[in-house]
């Protein structure tokens, strides 16, 4: 285990090692000053300003500087918000995506897992095909078409929910989302995933069930029920939980998108605005812990599936 | 079917005969499986259809996708000889839709072309070549893999302009990854296969073997693979104009009409729902015909 993960951690360094110098290096591509757009400056202002960030060292110096700040966990300051660091911004907005995410996930995960063992149970009868159309829409109806949608339907038309917007209730001195704006956006992003998941499940329970052992526990007389929940589930769902890893990276994106329309002071927004803003650093640093974020949970995703699955050895 | 067919010496028994000896190709196979499949072969006419209403459907709208008329600012469908109704500014739906699905099918093959040749290239290479190569090379690609490309894209666009060119390279660029790794995996089997032997017998340089005999035989699990990567790349372009990041005004693609009909939707629902609608055949189709052609030629993932 100990040599998988150290071998692992020394591939994922070139990773971010490429990740740094590519948004280093394409930030410093971009034409014009990012001060430029700020008041008038004089030239000599403008010099000042850019010499208090560097700017005005050579390139190679600049990059070098950066990769160490980077090494050392320090992303560098706002070029659009005073006295703000690239952390202090990831970590006021962090919260409502990291809430967004895992409601999704999980809310994916027992809906998928659910329909995936109901279609293959059933498997060629009616209540089987209409899970895998249902399958197929998830993943052909991308999450710009589903939101706008779901919006118009239960905020406008029904007006059961809030069309956007966040709220934190207080409960026993914990804060949590108020649940009425989570339902549309957790919707949105989770649908995707519950298609991917319950063709994953599906397929991975219509092959155990055919297997010797399950033919075996058959054989002994067990029911039913306890052949599916006991034995077949567990190695059923071992494909979802590879599929974990790239399932976050697909609700990193959707979160995006997700925020964008329902108006959630999250990273995902946070993330577009300063692209609108040209607001390099704080850019440049998200995604870099995007992408760290998603090596690790890859990473997570693997070390798990060996721990679950005796058959995989780790090297 | 007629007893005349089992009747000694006529045309007919000649004819059968003839069919009987004449043999079934590798790919007269894959086309008969693939016209058996209902889904995939009405998706193809759905898509046919889309591309000839693509390509035709702006000469018979009387409006251009970008003519604005004041006073047809929110027409609804069917009023004012805006079939599909109008948007703020008063331009026509219909005609916007025409030119939107035509720019987002554009992009879709031209990306696709682009993702087709680097990968296919790449892919071949490594695999043919072998060895340290292979390995430094689909190291390369396991890296560009992890990386959260998408928020390069939007990376790129900000920092570069939003060019309907660079929204070609850009995506294509990063579509290349999934089919340098299946073109790998089948140049390392077919490698192996004596033609590729003979041909390096009878002393073909490796470029032109490459080209000339590997290519070619990949192309059953390429051709599926480019149905599957159209729709994604579709998708990712509307994904980046829907963010403000795409195809720029008065340009339209399907991206930007939703987005804009999503922005608009309380006023105007059929400025969002038929633009989605059109989205949502055009990706289901593609995803058909790639789930058929996939069945069809790879007869062993049934």
């Amino acid at each position: 285990m100990l040599r998988f993960l150290s071998r692992r951690l020394l591939v994922a360094i070139p990773t971010m090692f490429l990740v740094v110098t590519l948004a280093f290096f394409m930030m410093r591509a971009a034409p014009g000053s990012p001060f430029i757009n700020e008041r008038q400056m004089t030239p000599e202002v403008q010099k000042v300003v850019e010499a208090k960030y560097g700017f005005d060292r050579p390139l190679y110096e600049q990059y070098g500087r950066y990769l160490a700040d980077v090494v050392r966990g320090d992303f560098g300051p706002s070029l659009k918000y005073r006295d703000k660091s690239v952390l202090d911004i990831l970590g006021e907005n962090y919260r409502v995506s990291l809430w967004l995410g895992l409601s999704a996930i999980l809310l994916a995960s027992i809906i998928g897992v659910f329909l995936g063992v109901i279609a293959a149970l059933r498997q060629n009868r009616s209540i089987d095909y209409a899970t895998m159309a249902v399958a197929i829409l998830g993943v052909c109806i991308p999450t710009f078409v589903t939101a706008p949608l779901l919006v118009l339907t239960f905020g406008s038309i029904l007006g059961w929910l809030p069309l956007a917007g966040w709220g934190w209730t207080k409960v026993a001195g914990i804060e949590f989302p108020s649940w009425k704006n989570m339902i549309l956006p957790v919707t949105v992003l989770a649908l995707p995933q519950i298609a991917i998941i319950s063709r994953l499940v599906r397929a991975g329970m219509i092959e155990v069930l055919r297997s010797n052992y399950v033919r075996t526990a058959r054989a002994k007389g067990l029911p039913e029920s306890l052949i599916v929940r006991k034995h077949a589930l567990r190695a059923a769902i071992l494909p979802l939980v590879s599929y974990l890893g790239p399932a976050c990276a697909g609700l990193l994106t959707g979160s995006l998108v997700v925020e964008q329309i329902f108006n959630l002071p999250g990273l995902g927004k946070f993330f577009v605005i300063s692209a609108l803003q040209r607001d390099y650093t704080v850019v440049m640093g998200m995604v870099i812990f995007y992408a760290a974020l998603i090596l690790i949970l890859n990473l997570i995703a693997d070390m798990l599936y060996a721990a679950l699955d005796p058959r995989v050895r780790l090297s | 079917m007629s007893v005349s067919a089992f009747t000694p010496g006529s045309s007919d028994r000649d004819q059968l005969m003839q069919q009987a000896v004449k043999g079934r190709s590798l790919w007269d196979d894959a086309r008969r499986r693939l016209l058996r499949n209902k889904a995939a072969v009405a998706s193809m006419i759905v898509l046919a259809t889309l591309v000839v209403i693509a390509l035709l459907g702006p000469f018979f709208v009387p409006y251009a996708y970008d003519t604005v008329t004041k006073t047809d600012v929110w027409a609804t469908p069917g009023t004012r000889g805006h079939l599909l109704g109008a948007d703020s500014l008063g331009r026509d739906l219909l005609a916007r839709l025409f030119a939107g699905l035509g720019v987002s099918l554009g992009i879709g093959v031209v990306a696709t072309a682009v993702s087709l040749i680097i990968g296919v290239a790449w892919g071949a290479f490594a695999g043919y070549i072998g060895g340290k190569v292979d390995e430094v090379m689909m190291r390369v690609v396991d890296t560009l893999y992890s990386l959260p490309f998408i928020f390069f894209v939007i990376l790129l666009m900000v920092v570069f302009g939003k060019n309907i060119f660079l929204i070609f390279l850009a995506i294509g660029a990063v579509e290349w990854l999934t089919m340098a790794r299946i073109v790998r995996g089948q140049t390392l089997s077919l490698k192996q296969k004596e033609f590729i032997e003979a041909a390096r017998a009878a002393g073909l340089t490796t470029p032109a073997i490459i080209l000339r005999h590997i290519v070619p035989n990949l192309l059953g699990p390429v051709v599926v693979y480019v149905t599957l990567t159209i729709p994604a790349i579709i998708i990712a372009e509307s994904f980046l104009s829907f963010l403000g990041l795409g195809v720029q005004a008065p340009m339209a693609s399907l991206g930007t009409l939703i987005s804009n009909g999503a922005k608009d939707m309380e006023m105007a629902p059929w400025l969002l729902i038929w633009p989605s609608a059109t989205m949502v055949v055009t990706l289901m189709a593609f995803n058909f015909i790639g789930d058929g052609l996939r069945d069809a030629i790879d007869p062993k993932d049934r």
